[in-house]
């Protein structure tokens, strides 16, 4: 089966990320297919590769990209909830006039057209949020 | 329909209002702060009694857990599962609400 995932609360918050992270774990652990997460709201924040929690503590940024790395899954934020709050690829940062992008491996950005069709595509829609 | 509830009913409506409006048949899963909502003696257990005679309400064990809530102060009729049970739930109905 097909997930599609969206995350709408920032990491660290509440639980919205750890729930969505071990929801997509256990669904590939299970044979199923994450077809893609989507990260809108303040849940952009878990794209931040400046993120560095306590080495003791869990990274949820890195968690994310290497659960993307090892089953190919696509992490899409969403363009205008990112720039707003400060989370840049290489591109935007250039086309914005700033010094420096903060986007961690294995995310990319783009538009709500992907929200719609991870809809579309997935046989389940998972939404996570506050 | 699966239905996920993720805050306690004792800081929101989000359970109360589910409970509401979900069709019989349905399966509610309560996970996050929403495992506090399936402890025994509370006000809203007979409602949750009331909707077992209908629907299934299952726990996120793992949520549960880390609340230091332990299985046995569950309603009676409650069924816990893990991530590889909400996976399934997910699976098994062929639509999930999340009362955000």
């Amino acid at each position: 089966m097909k997930f599609g995932i969206l995350i709408n609360e920032g990491p660290y918050q509440h639980q919205a990320s750890d729930s969505a992270y071990l929801f997509a774990k256990a669904a590939i652990d299970k044979g199923h297919e994450v077809f893609r997460v989507f990260f809108y709201h303040d849940g952009v924040q878990n794209a931040t590769c400046l993120s560095s929690p306590p080495q003791d503590d869990r990274n949820i940024t890195a968690l994310w990209s290497e659960l993307a790395k090892e089953h190919n899954v696509d992490l899409v934020v969403c363009v205008a909830a990112a720039l707003r709050r400060g989370i840049l690829d290489e591109n935007e940062a250039k086309r914005n006039g700033k010094d420096a992008h903060n986007l961690a491996d294995g995310f990319r950005i783009s538009g709500l057209g992907q929200l719609i069709e991870a809809g579309i595509q997935s046989d389940r829609l998972m939404v996570f949020g506050d | 329909m699966l239905h996920t509830v993720n805050k306690s009913p004792f800081e929101r409506n989000s359970l109360d209002a589910c409970l509401g409006l979900a069709k019989a048949g349905s399966a509610i899963l309560l996970i996050e702060d929403g495992v506090v909502g399936a402890i025994k003696g509370t006000t809203i257990e007979s409602k949750l009694t009331e909707t077992m005679q209908s629907s299934k309400i299952y726990v996120l064990g793992p949520d549960l857990a880390a609340r230091g809530l332990s299985e046995d102060k569950l309603v009676d009729g409650i069924q816990v599962v893990d991530y590889g049970g909400f996976v399934d739930l997910a699976a098994e109905n062929t639509a999930v609400q999340s009362w955000l």
